[in-house]
């Protein structure tokens, strides 16, 4: 049983103990290994409007600050109604006169181009990204620019392909579409939003989230170094209300949203009365289930990818871990063996497994849970570590004891808190995975082959992850069951959203 | 002497059984002339909560069916149509329709079966794809049917709107709650007594006769609805909208305000069924 004991350093150990293990963590400082690459900011960003700076017209400005220190990044244009009008105006005017109406071929070419040149910049980016997310610089640079420069090139080649996307039928593209993407991946949520419209045909007004703009306006500079026609690509800054104008506007004939559910149905009844169409990437409370034939060392791993990755506020989390009751003492002990030696700090050096929680609201919203999950009778456990003074910082925290009915199995949490449940049958481990509104991910852990195609059948949700956990691809759709939201990013299946069929 | 003839209790189907309204309400029907035809069940919403646990009980099984086994179904409801065309004839004869408008729409009808029983084994191997990943895993793209759908019929070719709605939606393996066409509910009664005598499970196909104004707002909101599909106007498009929110129903309506050639080609095909399904996809490493 490798439950660990309360470790102190291993000295004067009495003769006969078995030597304690060996966990990493705790007998070697680590020197400090910032990334260094010059993140290139302007001091104030304007919003990108028909190809160009555009100051917003209340005049105003809103900081963006690094989670990480609370220390303020840049000034960004508080865009409002006017703003989006504007917007829409050029977006509708470049679908009409060139992006609509050019060949497919031609705007792969520009797709290839943005592609390229986001690569030509990762290392800037990546640290961008890092420093308005607070998300930990090896994710930023391994996967958020990457995967998001992976985006675009993948589109791109579609552009002169689609009469592929839609076999027996043709397809056009529906005009502008509206898009809001949130702040957990800013940069990659633009790339998986922008690039399958444009490789459509369609024009674009996206708006970052509050939190994170950085990299949006950075990435509109890459529009603008590409040579992308003016309009095609609208970018606003703004609060939640103005993105509230851009899913409303009357010129938007498709808009798409990733965020949480509460705000997708408000969108959704904001629109209800019209024939706009409509996809929704909402959140999720991710099954995580580990069998005892499960390569335990594997799953754990999974289990920390699953639940930390990115801090937790991933909507696709191994929120939930679900684990065969004859394993999970053993697992659960493996579990915090490992995140004992999770570094958690500042979010620019290289060594750190977990950054910084993206704003001091949603520290908060974290905390609360946490309270919660106490409050109601479930074991709080955390690694001991040591947080930096200034910033939001949260230790991952798992929960033991949990039932269904506790709030923190329940609800989407968005932090690095894992609850752990116990199943003893297949059948256990299916009804308590699909007990949930939301339906985006789950993951299963076994060596039996068969058992995965049933729980992969048995499982709603859009993504099932066996023996692996958290992985992303643009040639991999993605999306949800339930109140996970409906609609496909990503692969064949995900362009078909992005255009009508004639 | 003549004999007075045995006049049928029109009865809805729902969950394999005939039924009549759970509120005893009705409402007259006429036939073409004007004169009294019958008392067509009224259903309201608590009919629909019975029709949507009916579709629940059913759902499992029928999703679990070969594609194969489902296709043979459908087209043994082909079948059953074209062994009983007269019974429809009638049927939709009360409605106005003239003969050849009838022999017409049932044509079409049965020949929209065939088509969609020669979908049920092929769609996922259109649909779906095997999904060429950066990374050691292998990534395959399946549907699976979202669940009880419920459709609304439109008035115009009673008969056939309503098989064009409900056979792609039942291909997949879905199960159905319909409400029939108000004006012109007849049809889909007898269609239920043909349901009952083909192959289909019972609760995978449940037909409402009725109101809109009593259905729509119950079929908007029921959790238990996964997607609502079929044609409305733009007052009930809001209503179905709005009441689909809060559990994030797919709604997938035909505007009423552009009518749909029920008798066209277009009105069919793998994009009929492609409304009604789910994408899952499911990751799994390479290796030893």
């Amino acid at each position: 049983m490798a439950t660990p004991t309360d470790r102190k350093r291993p000295t004067l150990r009495p003769q006969g103990r078995p030597a304690p293990k060996l966990i990493f963590g705790d007998l070697w400082e680590y020197d400090p290994a910032p990334e260094t690459a010059d993140p290139k900011l302007k001091p104030r960003y304007e919003l990108f409007i028909n190809g160009r700076w555009v100051a917003p017209a209340s005049g105003r400005y809103f900081d963006s600050i690094n989670p990480a220190n609370e220390t303020k990044l840049a000034e960004f244009a508080l865009g409002g109604t006017a703003d989006v009008d504007a917007a829409y105006r050029a977006a509708q005017r470049a679908f009409t006169t060139v992006w609509g109406r050019m060949p497919g071929g031609e705007r792969a070419k520009y797709l290839f181009r943005i592609a390229r040149l986001l690569q030509d910049r990762a290392r800037e980016f990546a640290v961008a990204e890092t420093l308005d997310s607070g998300k930990p610089i090896k994710e930023s640079r391994d996967f958020d620019v990457p995967m998001a420069a992976a985006h675009f090139f993948y589109h791109a080649g579609w552009a002169d392909k689609l009469d592929y996307v839609a076999p027996g039928r043709k397809v056009a593209p529906l005009g502008v579409v509206g898009q809001v993407v949130p702040w957990n991946f800013p940069l990659l949520m633009l790339a998986w939003k922008i690039a399958p419209a444009l490789a459509m045909g369609n024009c674009v007004v996206i708006k970052p989230a509050t939190n994170t703009p950085l990299t949006a306006l950075k990435l509109a500079e890459i529009f603008q170094d590409a040579g992308l026609p003016p309009g095609v690509v609208n970018v606003i800054t703004g609060p939640g209300s103005t993105g509230g104008a851009i899913m409303a506007h009357p010129t938007a004939a498709k808009i798409a949203f990733t965020g949480s559910t509460e705000v997708g149905k408000t969108i959704m009844r904001s629109v209800a009365g019209t024939d706009k169409r409509m996809t929704m990437e909402l959140g999720g409370k991710a099954a995580n289930i580990v069998f005892d034939d499960a390569p335990l060392d594997q799953a754990v791993e999974g289990i920390v990818n699953g639940i930390f990755f990115n801090q937790g506020e991933v909507c696709c989390a191994g929120s939930r871990l679900l684990v065969q009751e004859s394993v999970a003492r053993l697992v659960v002990g493996k579990l915090r063996n490992r995140l004992r030696v999770l570094r958690v700090g500042n979010p620019l050096d290289k060594n750190t497994d977990v950054g910084a929680i993206v704003s001091r609201d949603q520290l908060n919203t974290i905390q609360a849970y946490l309270k919660a999950g106490v409050e109601e009778g479930a074991v709080m456990w955390q690694p001991p570590c040591r947080l930096p003074p200034k910033g939001f910082f949260m230790p991952p925290t798992i929960f033991t004891g949990v039932t269904q009915s506790h709030r923190i199995a329940r609800e989407e949490i968005f932090g690095p808190v894992l609850a752990i449940l116990t199943f003893r049958t297949v059948e256990e481990a299916v009804e308590k995975a699909n007990n949930t509104a939301y339906g985006l991910s789950a993951g299963v852990w076994t060596d039996k082959g068969s058992r995965i195609l049933k729980l992969s059948t048995e499982l709603k949700a859009g993504v099932i992850w066996a023996n692996t956990f958290n992985k992303f691809d643009p040639a991999s759709p993605f999306g949800g069951y339930k109140e996970s939201g409906f609609g496909r990013e990503g692969g064949r299946q995900g362009l078909l959203d992005y255009c009508k069929l004639t | 002497m003549t004999r007075l003839p045995i006049t049928k209790t029109p009865k809805v189907y729902v969950g394999g059984a005939f039924i009549r309204s759970e509120s005893a309400r009705t409402f007259p029907l006429q036939d073409a002339a004007g004169n009294f035809f019958a008392n067509i069940p009224q259903c309201t919403r608590k009919d629909l909560r019975n029709a949507v646990e009916a579709a629940a009980k059913a759902g499992p099984g029928w999703a679990k069916r070969t594609a194969y086994n489902r296709g043979q179904i459908i087209y043994r409801l082909a079948e059953m149509l074209e062994a009983r065309r007269a019974d429809m004839g009638d049927a939709l004869a009360v409605g106005g329709a003239t003969r050849a408008a009838a022999a017409k729409e049932i044509t079409a009808t049965i020949d929209r079966l065939i088509h969609y029983a020669g979908w049920a084994d092929k769609y996922e191997q259109v649909l779906g794809s095997v999904n060429p990943v950066a990374s050691p895993h292998f990534n395959f793209t399946v549907t699976e049917p979202m669940g009880i759908i419920g459709l609304l019929a439109p008035d115009e070719a009673p008969l056939l709107a309503l098989v064009s709605l409900l056979a792609p939606v039942i291909t997949s393996g879905n199960t159905v709650v319909a409400l029939a066409s108000t004006a012109r509910p007849y049809p889909a009664i007898v269609l239920g007594e043909m349901l009952a005598t083909s192959d289909l499970p019972g609760g995978v196909v449940n037909l409402l006769t009725g109101f809109r104004k009593d259905i729509v707002p119950t079929m908007a909101t029921h959790a238990h609805l996964r997607a609502i599909g079929g044609v409305a106007n733009a007052a009930e498009r809001h209503t179905l909208k709005l009441g689909a929110v809060e559990s994030v129903k797919r709604v997938k309506l035909h505007p009423a305000e552009e009518p749909v050639d029920w008798f066209s080609a277009k009105a069919q095909g793998l994009y009929e069924i492609r409304d009604f399904v789910e994408f899952k996809t499911t990751w799994h490493p390479i290796g030893a």
